[in-house]
């Protein structure tokens, strides 16, 4: 029967093992009422069980506001109610049940989103235990996925947390060319990844170019940026190939579907567009081959990850309509590094491309305020002008935007989710920390209130109480 | 073990011109060493110059905040720090006007000049293979075209304990001044300091567990003393056969006999009383680096004036050091202890004042976290005679600054070392001025 060969997949398929030799298959307790439910390529794959934890609505008065989305507003106060945004600016009346906090003297920005983080897939103390970023098996791999390798214990999240983060992509290491799907996360304490999925969100690819994947694979191939793209461009033409064939029977779902292939279902997907393509790729040479590419089998480039050399293409980046994703300042610890400086951001933004901060980095992605502070003054002091409004949405409404969740959140603006820091000071400042972290309108974090300080399994008889914090 | 002040560079310079010719002949690795250490008392005066830094708010270190300060450089050194100081006829006056004016910042632990590109092997200098390298100097591994230099430099840092890394006894570090067109220019120290490994990483050594590593480093201590002792013996070929080469015993004499400070790369709570116990057992002027878990003995390092080198922005957990966190420098300098603040993250020692503020933001003051990347360091490595702060006498490393150099938006905008006026310009500044504009134009850039 055209279905008992489609239940090669899946979880059905183990329920029926013990019908084989019979006639037609008849668990009793899920009979197959058509071909297409025995097809797990048709089922929801390890959806999000998010749900937003309540709060008292909350307003926070007489604070200095960058909503990511218009002017700062000194002396201004917000309102979020039910995970949501309702009002930023003056004489806002808070109803009865509101928790009224006084920003005087203190800043509130939206929730830090860090577009590239490897928290819960490298996770601390750092063993190799728990190193589950690289699968590097091979250089296309396209076939994991990170939320399958995201530890939600892992005890650098609380100090994420702390730093005022309230969404991460998780992703694969750069060992491969293509690494595989990324997770988009709401960074709150829970007790499986799927507690943490952004609803929503749309999963990312995880590409690499340049040094890593030649070193890693030198024995083998690819061994040279060419071998690289040769590499890309294999993959895709088998991907191609895939999209065709099960377009084709999805039309009808007649007959035999095509056999699943987990690499190539995510790389069909992003020639579908509905997977956003993360692309670590520091040379401006490369990004350039790598936009051709992404030309030649119709599929966008959302975004250039450790985009070192983005100043160097920042024209061409704004024309392309593909953001960089920058450190403020990493420097030279390899020769795709070599040519970093301190005012990328700055030119970046200069040009009219996307800029986003990121940071690839536990400790980074504590202070990734302070790292666009600091690419805001490196831009500052050599006669490129950055606005503080630019320069909050490097860590903001940017990186959302590069999620594909910029209609949800990274901005302060009514109906937008609400995810809201308060500062103890000037964001942009080294001495400024975070002191109220709200996740989707949930009190994550407050710095002088232990009750709202999580921490992970790894840290109970192990770290005391504030540690990192 | 706590030093007190005057072993500065004059006194290394001292030794250096004392230095014996048995000593240079029994310790062949040390030549270039002591050579450059000759060299350096004739390498510390700059240009014939008098140069008035005049109207900023002077931070000396050594004292408090001077409004509307001066401070007078002559030859090179700092003659006259104040508020009302004449300026003679001819000096060059740089204006600092609402500026901040800061000694030279000290980097007590880099990698400064021995290492240029990461990843790539030949350009990296500061790791010698095998476990003991006590003999191992680096200074001639330093590369004054190094493009990090002028990077760290504009970061207002100055000065830097430069040092080896790698396996149980890494070797000798060298503190330099980061101008120079040769070793010889920029050495103010060699060597500086022993560096030695007791963590993790040097397990190895010690047949994997760390006990074994504190028996092979007493087992090698008591053979330096012993060859020490009985060098006659040694050379008659009557003693029992030590624990290593002659030279490396050599070599590590200065730090037995309390001469030269050691530094313990140490960071989980046990590594660190180990690092204590060894320095009590042997009469070490210990400096602990790392110290992730110093804070669990604030009161004991400082008791025994034990200064720290810690690197403010971590506090990851791991099984080298589980009790990691930012307030580590705040708690160890509110006990007492002196704190040397370095950086660890990969933006580079440009970062160092950025290391300090975040030290501030965690408790620090600000006072303390300016002295941690000057005065504290020089200090620790025995050179505060001539480094680490403004005042008459003293080495002329002195940076202007914009606004607050622990804080972001300021930019160092007159750099002084040994009294000359260093370019503000690096490889960075060049490849941006190249691409500020494009497309860019290759032909005139």
């Amino acid at each position: 029967m055209p279905q008992s060969r489609s239940l090669l997949f899946g979880i059905v398929a183990i329920q029926l093992a013990g019908c084989a030799g019979g006639a037609r298959p008849n668990t009793g307790a899920t009979p197959v009422a058509n071909p297409s439910d025995s097809i797990s390529a048709l089922r929801s794959q390890y959806a999000s069980t998010y749900h937003r934890k309540d709060n008292p609505p909350v307003l926070i008065r007489n604070a200095t506001i960058l909503t990511a989305a218009g002017p700062e507003q000194p002396g201004a106060s917000i309102l979020f109610k039910d995970g949501k945004v309702v009002a930023v600016g003056n004489n806002i009346a808070a109803p009865e049940d509101a928790v009224t906090v006084d920003g005087t003297g203190k800043y509130v920005t939206p929730g830090i989103i860090d577009v590239h983080s490897h928290i819960g897939v490298y996770s601390a103390p750092g063993t190799f235990a728990e190193s589950d970023g690289n699968e590097a098996t091979s250089p296309v791999t396209a076939q994991v996925w990170a939320e399958h390798s995201f530890w939600p214990q892992d005890p650098q999240i609380p100090l994420a947390i702390a730093g005022g983060v309230t969404v991460i992509q998780a992703l694969p290491g750069s060992a491969n060319l293509i690494g595989g799907r990324s997770a988009v996360l709401r960074l709150v304490p829970s007790r499986s990844v799927q507690e943490m999925k952004y609803p929503g969100a749309p999963y990312g690819l995880k590409m690499a170019c340049g040094e890593n994947p030649k070193r890693v694979y030198q024995n083998s191939g690819p061994s040279t940026r060419m071998g690289n793209m040769a590499g890309y461009r294999a993959a895709f033409i088998d991907a191609e190939r895939y999209r065709r064939d099960w377009d084709r029977w999805l039309k009808d779902k007649k007959g035999d579907p095509p056999t699943r292939d987990l690499k190539l279902e995510t790389l069909a997907d992003v020639l579908r567009g509905k997977i956003l393509v993360h692309n670590h790729c520091y040379r401006a040479d490369e990004m350039q081959q790598m936009i051709d590419l992404s030309k030649e089998f119709g599929f966008h480039i959302r975004t250039f990850h450790h985009a070192v050399e983005a100043y160097k293409i920042a024209d061409v980046l704004a024309r392309e309509g593909v953001a960089a994703a920058m450190w403020a300042d990493w420097c030279c610890f390899k020769m795709e590094a070599f040519d970093a400086v301190p005012q990328n951001a700055a030119l970046v933004q200069q040009a009219g491309a996307r800029t986003i901060i990121h940071s690839d980095d536990a400790i980074g992605i504590q202070r990734l305020n302070e790292e666009a502070g600091k690419a805001m003054a490196a831009g500052n002091q050599s006669g490129v002008p950055i606005t503080r409004e630019q320069a909050i949405r490097w860590i903001t409404a940017n990186p959302a935007w590069a999620l594909g969740i910029d209609s949800l959140t990274g901005t302060l603006e009514s109906g937008k989710a609400a995810d809201v820091v308060l500062w103890s000071g000037d964001p942009f400042s080294v001495y400024s920390k975070a002191e109220q972290v709200y996740n989707d309108g949930w009190l994550v974090y407050d710095r002088h209130d232990p009750k709202h300080q999580p921490r992970t399994d790894f840290n109970v008889g192990i770290t005391d109480p504030g540690v990192g914090q | 073990m706590r030093r007190t002040g005057g072993r500065a560079d004059e006194g290394a310079c001292r030794r250096a011109d004392g230095t014996t010719d048995r000593r240079k002949q029994a310790v062949a690795t040390m030549v270039g060493a002591a050579t450059l250490i000759a060299l350096c008392a004739g390498a510390s005066v700059g240009q014939a110059q008098t140069i008035a830094i005049s109207g900023g708010t002077v931070y000396p270190v050594s004292g408090p905040k001077i409004e509307m300060g001066t401070v007078l450089i002559q030859d090179g050194k700092i003659v006259a720090v104040g508020a009302g100081i004449p300026v003679p006829s001819g000096a060059r006056v740089i204006d600092a006007k609402g500026k901040w004016v800061t000694p030279g910042l000290i980097h007590a632990g880099s990698s400064i000049g021995l290492s240029q590109v990461g990843s790539v092997d030949g350009t990296n200098e500061g790791t010698h293979t095998g476990d003991i390298n006590a003999a191992f100097n680096v200074a001639e591994g330093i590369d004054p075209s190094n493009v990090l230099i002028p990077i760290a430099r504009l970061g207002g840092v100055t000065t830097a304990v430069s040092a080896p890394s790698g396996g149980l006894i890494p070797g000798q570090a060298v503190i330099i001044d980061l101008a120079g067109d040769r070793i010889e220019s920029m050495v103010v120290k060699s060597p500086a300091a022993l560096v030695i490994n007791l963590n993790e990483g040097s397990k190895s050594a010690g047949g994997g567990s760390r006990a074994g590593v504190l028996e092979t480093l007493r087992h090698l201590f008591n053979d330096a003393l012993e060859y020490d002792r009985r060098k006659a013996d040694f050379q008659k070929n009557q003693i029992q056969s030590l624990a290593a080469p002659a030279a490396e015993l050599e070599a590590l004499r200065p730090a037995l006999k309390g001469e030269e400070p050691v530094v313990v790369v140490a960071n989980r709570r046990s590594d660190i009383l180990s690092a204590l116990r060894l320095a009590r057992e042997f009469h070490l002027r210990l400096i602990v680096s790392g110290g992730i878990e110093a804070w669990q003995l604030a009161d004991e390092l400082a008791k025994a004036g034990v200064p720290v080198a810690v690197n403010t922005i971590n506090n990851i957990p791991s099984f080298d050091g589980l009790g990691a966190r930012f307030d580590n420098a705040a708690l160890l300098r509110a006990a007492g202890v002196p704190v040397l603040v370095v950086e660890g993250e990969s933006g580079g020692p440009r970062n160092l004042r950025w290391a300090a503020g975040h030290g501030v933001r965690f408790g620090m003051t600000w006072d303390d976290a300016l002295a941690s990347i000057t005065l504290a360091p020089a200090r620790a490595f025995g050179i505060d005679k001539s480094y680490g702060s403004l005042e008459a006498g003293k080495v002329a490393n002195v940076v202007v600054w914009s606004g607050d150099p622990l804080d972001y938006a300021s930019r160092a905008e007159v750099i002084l070392i040994r009294g000359v006026e260093q370019p503000l310009v690096s490889r960075q500044s060049e490849l941006f001025e190249r691409y500020k504009h494009l497309p860019p134009d290759y032909e005139s850039k």
